[in-house]
């Protein structure tokens, strides 16, 4: 009963890993397949608390990729969208002078 | 009893399927067009609108009655639609063109937009899109879009808060210079800049509701609306390409060059 419920948690996590590597920018860093021998070394874990441990640790490379994709395309649009900063003012001559 | 809103709030937020930002863009050899077989995916500045579509019904709760989500473009434009209903639009409208069309023109899009609200069963009070799409940078439809309707707009949007007992929207709009706040009565389009919000990262249980979400096709004759374009693309070209800069051995050779390029001392 327990082990069908994590496998559940850990298939969709393995799912949601997926998807994500898909959009991952550099294309020579195969993503989903290191991903995969990551979770098929851990195939062979028992107890409740390794696997909890397990999934939490894939839970964090999630959030931690989503943060990559996220900063990546904020900061590429704050690149080419954001005014460039204005200069100080400067001593002006007076045109009348 | 749960105290009623004075009137339920229906939110349009019209995206477009652009060239994705991370692709190079390369100019086709006729130079009349760019390379469009790569990959695309929604307006950044759209993403931004749909999520502060989404936050403020976090925000109203059920005063937000619905929200829509509407694209102009070929079919596969409909994959773009489902990712806004999968960040948490409840429909969509989708307005065909075919897939050899040329791209629509701002102009096109503003009355293609107008005509589906005056086609909507129930008005629209809040129409939110993206201040420009990434790969024209007109950054027109929205103010034609107001202009054509004849309402309120509030532009590079960077916070939005709207008073829905009072029909009122406080916008704070970035201008060059700094921040204005503008009060603006509803219905109001409003038109997204880059720090309104950051977009939420649609998960896959979501995607999966979403593929029940229903969304309607028109075509633009449906609506009565004529397409053609009314400008011509003469010539694209790259931008050009950056001269490299020198190193300078000593502050004199420096200052020697900034003479030379005519800059003198304050």
């Amino acid at each position: 009963m327990a082990a069908r419920l994590t496998r559940l948690r850990v298939i969709g996590l393995y799912k949601d890993l997926q998807r994500l590597g898909r959009d991952y920018p550099d294309p020579s860093y195969d993503y989903n397949g290191r991903m995969r021998r990551l979770f098929e070394k851990n195939r062979h874990l028992k107890t409740e608390d390794e696997i909890n441990q397990a999934i939490r640790l894939g839970e964090f490379i999630k959030q931690e990729t989503l943060a990559l994709y996220t900063l990546r395309k904020y900061r590429h649009l704050k690149r080419m969208y954001s005014d460039p900063p204005t200069p100080p003012p400067q001593a002006q001559q007076h045109p009348n002078t | 009893m749960r105290p009623t809103s004075a009137r339920f709030l229906n939110v349009l937020v019209p995206v477009k399927r652009c060239v994705d930002y991370a692709v190079k863009i390369r100019v086709n050899p006729d130079q009349k067009g760019i390379d469009l077989n790569v990959k695309h995916s929604m307006n950044p500045f759209d993403e931004i609108a749909v999520e502060e579509a989404v936050r403020l019904r976090e925000k109203l709760k059920d005063a937000v009655k619905s929200i829509k989500v509407l694209t102009v473009g070929p079919p596969k434009a409909a994959e773009t639609l489902r990712t806004a209903l999968a960040m948490g639009a409840d429909s969509g409208i989708h307005i065909e063109l075919p897939e050899t069309a040329p791209a629509p023109e701002p102009l096109s899009i503003a009355k293609l937009i107008k005509a589906s609200i005056e086609k909507q069963s129930e008005p629209v009070d809040l129409v939110i899109m993206g201040k420009q799409a990434i790969d024209d940078d007109a950054g027109q439809t929205g103010q034609m879009l107001a202009g054509l309707l004849g309402w309120s707009q509030a532009t590079f949007a960077s916070k939005v808060e709207v008073d829905e007992a009072n029909k009122l929207a406080h916008v704070t709009r970035e201008i060059d210079g700094g921040l204005e706040e503008v009060k603006c009565k509803l219905p109001l389009v409003v038109t997204t800049d880059l720090r309104l919000n950051e977009p939420r990262y649609a998960s896959l249980p979501n995607i999966m509701k979403a593929k029940k979400k229903p969304i309607e096709k028109f075509k633009p004759s449906d609506l009565g609306v004529d397409v053609t374009p009314i400008l011509e693309t003469i010539k694209i070209s790259e931008p050009q390409k950056r001269v490299g800069g020198t190193k300078v051995g000593s502050v004199d050779e420096l200052v020697a060059k900034l003479k030379a390029a005519g800059i003198t001392a304050v």
